[in-house]
């Protein structure tokens, strides 16, 4: 079934006029249709526009038309804005908020003939490492209902991994790309920070986030880095650089490739299977033609410290916008701008999200300023340099994304801090403003995936690809699906 | 003799003409419909981004140049948060620790004496929103959110009410010399605000600051001053301690209050902008915005003396405002006698457009045209009566001064025998005021000038008619 | 001077901080957060043992300096757009309940 398909393959199929952009559409509607009830992976899906989308991409198509994208339903996290589409960031107080713009991301895209399918569900203001945290409900994994799907971008994870999707964005600060991929069985990729604009993407953590690709397999996460990155005046951060061709990066063999295994990720208190997974992915890779070296990463303890400073300083700033007054939930009964502003953010943020707000509020605050904020931006240039230092001992490095397989739901709704050092692997590249990918590995006990991290320089895309790309073709774990989608899988359906 | 030394500090705030916004495009212009000028970006919407104007860099580093400022060569922009419902995003984009310009100051002259005013820094910030306030309700217009603004902060150098004004004063000149802003305070687009304490004479350590905001205009910042200074004199007097505070000047009841309210925590929590990058303006882009600068107040005075030979006074009255100034220079360029110019626009010119209350790139009559009509009075072609007469016409027809003289005639009569003849007329037809000027009546020699010219329907030259008057009545 | 505040404060002022970021909390929120979040911010507590003399903060992960766009004015967003989003408005004004100055 269309559904099952990775993007290239949709691509392929469209282009030799086999099928119909409709048809695509149609599949993934109906797949939505089948499993999403109890997933609940999407928050919002057009059926209606997404069809005439369809449509009018097929017409196109028949035109001549040749836009790289053409017909291709992509789902959305629901913290990027798409013109004309809510933008709820999983949080009460964005209901009812409209977006009047198109992020630039999502422009080049829709430049190239994308069809904007859905909205997933996503911790609130992607803050969460479960998707628990959004106002709108949770998200189960495709692999186990009864499991977190990771977050905050969990449910694009779950939709990619079920079917439910060809290919969706979600947004990575501290992991929140490559955790739900993951746990979800499902590619992750983070740019270069500043590769991808952040123009439209609802700011978390402005010096951490960036959007990044969630997809079947490593070739589709190309494709798409491929058309959103790139320089833009809307965003000054933004890398002036050339896009290299990533699909040129993909090979299979890696010989001439060191790969580094930083020696304070591997240390005890990692799940055995994912240690296992992880090790035999890493022959994989040996065979493969690769050099393996061990580094180090010195400053890997304080990097959850180090992030859980930053972002929540940042945040508390980036959601000081949300007070009722210009879009949005506005509470009722507020006597002056004051009571409106408390009213409005006490009923309209989750608690995670507050307690963020208060962490990031207090290490910003007079008295707390230098030794929290300033301390830690001073830290997170030693971690840089750590990443400095190790790439020139190898060209990429290799990692598990997460301790541990996919919590079950509600295990870590007690005790913050546990479910902050979950984090451990994949904040440093964020607050180096490097890049990350997460690929399939294989499975831990419960059949639940667990995720490879292959982290390599700034604007080093084209080697984390290549590695993730030649690991993959190795293997065959994207050619599992989960159990519930049985009937939309693969075996026993001709494509 | 007064028992306190006063110390007072201005901040001047400043709205930069650029079309667009700090860093949004949208327009600046002044006057629009509410929220007709706003995007994401300004509006504070999610997802939106800052991109830095250079044109508001560039107007930032040249008033700073102006004002003998040295550009940092590191400069970053922060956040600066607190909550407010004219303030999108909750916290305003400026500078804190790494200002644009640093140092610089002003030469004030206040009763005859001169003193330097320091300036600490001038900075670069975006505006807040426009709130309008009805009963039940305030309503905000984002239109103004995002414009740019300069911010200049004194050095507590100012000691008088009157030190503080002669600042302001010559600070706006300097500025829209240098068409960075209207700086008007009416129309808002130049704001300040004021810290003033007092201490005992004796005492080194300055007194406690009071903050005064809200004074819409030079006279109200002067009011203010003065019953802010008043009020604390008063207070310490009677043993009493001067809050620090922000008072707010109210024009209606002439007294500042206070405006301490429960939400005294003002904790702006500065951190650095993530989203813009450092601004580290090379020597080669500086030295080319610096070839721009326009010249001062002082040095167009100076150069007025030097070049043009006029008197002190006449350069202060033409460089006070920079297009008066131009207008003069491009008159004195093309006529031969600058002096004459000068004259002209201080009393005629200046004059007309007091009464009509237009500014001088209004006014009907080119520096050209005033320079022909200028040089036809300077050699005599007219009279100085006649020269009046054809400048009320070249007011209302705009005409040019050597058509209007041919076209009426009005070209001053000097043929000495035509001269002659109308004398003779005048002496046969007042032969009395004749004989008595032959015996020694002076004035009535000006009454028989007077027949003259009335004779001569104005056109002679009246210091050669009186020559032929003496003449012929001196026998 | 700040480590001076730190060793004073064993908690954060809950309370005080929301009111700063503009927060109401009900009673059993003040009283988890303070838990939760001292629990948290004594685990900063491992960043202070570091030696972070001459170390500059990492203010951008980009070295790129003077970004600027040129000055030209573009159509922004049509007024019943941003209308229709805001929860109160009237007569092209976005209204909130009055402030009092």
């Amino acid at each position: 079934m269309l559904n099952t398909l990775t993007l290239h393959e949709v691509l392929e199929s469209l282009n030799r006029g086999e099928c119909r952009s409709e048809d695509v559409v149609g599949s993934v509607l109906e797949a939505i249709h089948r499993t999403d009830g109890m997933l609940h992976g999407y928050l919002t899906v057009n059926e209606a526009d997404a069809m005439s989308q369809a449509k009018a991409a097929d017409l196109a198509r028949s035109g001549g038309a040749k836009g790289r994208l053409l017909g291709v339903p992509i789902a959305i996290k629901d913290v990027l804005n798409v013109k004309g589409q809510p933008c709820t960031c999983g949080s009460k107080i964005l209901k009812g908020y409209v977006s009047p713009y198109d992020a630039t991301a999502i422009a080049r895209l829709r430049a190239e003939g994308a069809v904007f399918l859905g909205r997933t569900n996503m911790d609130e203001f992607a803050m969460g490492s479960t998707t628990e945290n959004s106002a709108y409900g949770i998200t189960r994994n495709p692999w186990n209902l009864g499991c977190v799907p990771g977050g905050s971008s969990g449910g694009s994870a779950a939709v990619v991994a079920a079917d439910e999707a060809i290919a969706a964005l979600g947004s990575d600060t501290g992991g929140s790309v490559r955790q739900p991929a993951s746990f979800c069985g499902c590619v992750g990729l983070k740019p270069t920070y500043g590769w991808i604009s952040r123009y439209g993407l609802t700011a978390f953590a402005s010096s951490l986030d960036q959007i990044g690709p969630m997809t079947k397999d490593v070739r589709d996460a190309a494709l798409l880095l491929q058309i959103m990155a790139g320089q833009d005046p809307a965003d000054s951060t933004t890398i002036h650089a050339s896009v290299p061709d990533y699909q040129a990066a993909l090979k299979t063999d890696l010989r001439g490739i060191t790969v580094g295994l930083p020696k304070e990720y591997f240390v005890g208190g990692l799940h055995p299977d994912v240690e296992r997974r992880v090790q035999e992915a890493i022959e994989v890779c040996r065979q493969a033609g690769a050099r393996v070296v061990e580094v180090s990463l010195p400053h890997t303890r304080v990097a959850v410290d180090t992030y859980y400073i930053i972002a929540p300083a940042e945040a508390s700033a980036n959601l000081s916008r949300f007070d009722g007054v210009r879009y949005g939930f506005r509470a009722e009964g507020a006597l002056d701008p004051l009571d409106l502003y408390k009213k409005t953010r006490a009923e309209g943020f989750g608690p995670e999200v507050k307690r963020r707000i208060i962490l990031g509020t207090y290490v910003l605050s007079s008295g707390y300023y230098d030794a929290f904020y300033l301390r830690a931006q001073k830290v997170r240039t030693l971690i840089r340099r750590d990443f400095e230092a190790a790439f020139k001992q190898c060209s990429v490095m290799l990692s598990p994304v997460s301790p541990t397989p996919a919590y079950r739901i509600g295990e870590n709704s007690t005790d913050p801090l546990q479910m902050y050092l979950g984090d451990i692997f994949t904040v440093p590249v964020n607050l180096a403003g490097i890049c990350g990918l997460s690929v399939p590995c294989g499975f831990a006990a419960g059949n639940l995936p667990v995720g490879l991290q292959v982290m390599g320089p700034a604007l080093g895309e084209e080697s984390i690809l290549r590695v993730g790309y030649a690991y993959e073709q190795a293997t065959n774990w994207r050619c599992r699906r989960p159990e519930m989608t049985r009937a939309n899988s693969r075996q026993g359906v001709g494509v | 003799m007064t028992k306190y030394r006063i110390t007072i500090g201005l901040e001047v705030h400043v709205q930069l003409k650029t079309k667009s916004k700090m860093f949004c495009s949208c327009s600046t212009d002044f006057g629009a419909s509410p929220n007709t000028h706003v995007c994401p970006v300004c509006m504070g919407y999610p997802g939106s981004l800052p991109v830095m104007n250079r044109e508001a860099i560039r107007w930032t580093v040249i008033s700073g140049l102006m004002l003998g400022c040295r550009i940092n060569p590191c400069s970053k922009f922060d956040r600066k948060n607190y909550f407010y419902p004219d303030m999108p995003k909750n916290y305003q984009i400026t500078q804190c620790d790494q200002p644009l310009c640093l140092g610089g100051g002003v030469d004030i002259e206040v009763e005859g004496q001169s003193k330097r005013i320091g300036i600490t820094r001038i900075h670069q910030e975006e505006d807040v929103a426009k709130n309008l306030h009805y009963a039940t309700w305030s309503g905000i217009d984002f239109n103004r959110a995002g414009v740019p603004l300069m911010e200049i902060v004194s050095e507590p150098d100012m000691t008088s009410p009157g030190e503080a004004l002669a600042y302001l004063q010559t600070l706006r000149q300097i500025l829209v010399y240098a068409g960075v802003s209207d700086c008007s305070m009416e129309e808002g687009n130049m704001r300040c605000d004021v810290n003033v304490s007092i201490r005992p004479d004796a005492q080194r350590e300055f007194g406690t600051k009071v903050e005064i905001k809200n004074m819409n205009s030079f006279k109200n910042i002067g009011n203010a001053l003065h019953y802010e200074i008043a009020r604390q004199i008063e207070e310490v007097d009677r043993g009493e301690n001067i809050i620090q505070e922000t008072r707010r000047w109210d024009v209606d009841l002439g007294k500042t209050f206070s405006m301490r309210t429960k939400e005294d925590a003002h904790d702006y929590r500065y951190f650095p902008e993530p989203d813009l990058m450092p601004v580290a303006l090379p020597e080669s882009l500086l030295a080319e915005w610096a070839a721009t600068l326009p010249e001062r107040p002082a040095q167009r005075r100076e150069r007025f003396v030097r070049e043009y030979g006029l008197p002190e006074y006449d350069a202060q009255v033409l460089s006070a405002e920079k297009e008066v100034g131009d207008y003069f220079e491009a008159a004195a360029r093309r006529s031969r006698n600058p002096k004459a110019v000068s004259n002209w626009v201080m009393t005629d010119v200046l004059r007309i457009l007091s009464e009509k209350g237009i500014a001088i790139t209004a006014f009907a009559i080119t520096p050209d045209a005033l320079a022909e009509l200028v040089d036809l009075a300077d050699s005599k072609v007219i009279n100085s009566n006649t020269a009046r007469d054809v400048f009320a016409i070249m007011l209302n027809g705009g005409r040019q001064a050597k058509a209007i003289v041919t076209a009426g005639g009005l070209a001053q009569v000097t043929d000495a025998g035509a001269i002659e003849a109308i004398v003779d007329q005048a002496i046969a037809e007042n032969r009395k005021s004749s004989e008595d000027f032959r015996n020694g009546k002076v004035v009535a020699l000006k009454f028989l000038v007077g027949q003259v010219m009335r004779l001569s329907k104005g056109k002679a030259n009246p210091q050669i008619v009186e020559e032929w008057l003496k003449k012929k009545l001196s026998n | 001077m700040a480590d001076d505040k730190l060793q004073s404060a064993k908690t954060i002022d809950v309370r005080y901080v929301a009111n700063l970021a503009r927060l109401n909390l009900t009673s059993d929120e003040a009283v988890q957060f303070q838990s939760q979040l001292d629990h948290i911010v004594d685990h900063f507590n491992q960043l202070r043992s570091l030696n972070v003399d001459g170390v500059e903060p990492m203010a951008h992960a980009t070295p790129i300096q003077n970004v600027f766009r040129d000055d030209i004015v573009y159509p922004g967003l049509d007024r019943d757009v941003v209308l229709n989003n805001a929860p109160a408005q009237s007569g092209g004004l976005i209204l909130v309940p009055t402030i009092v100055e």
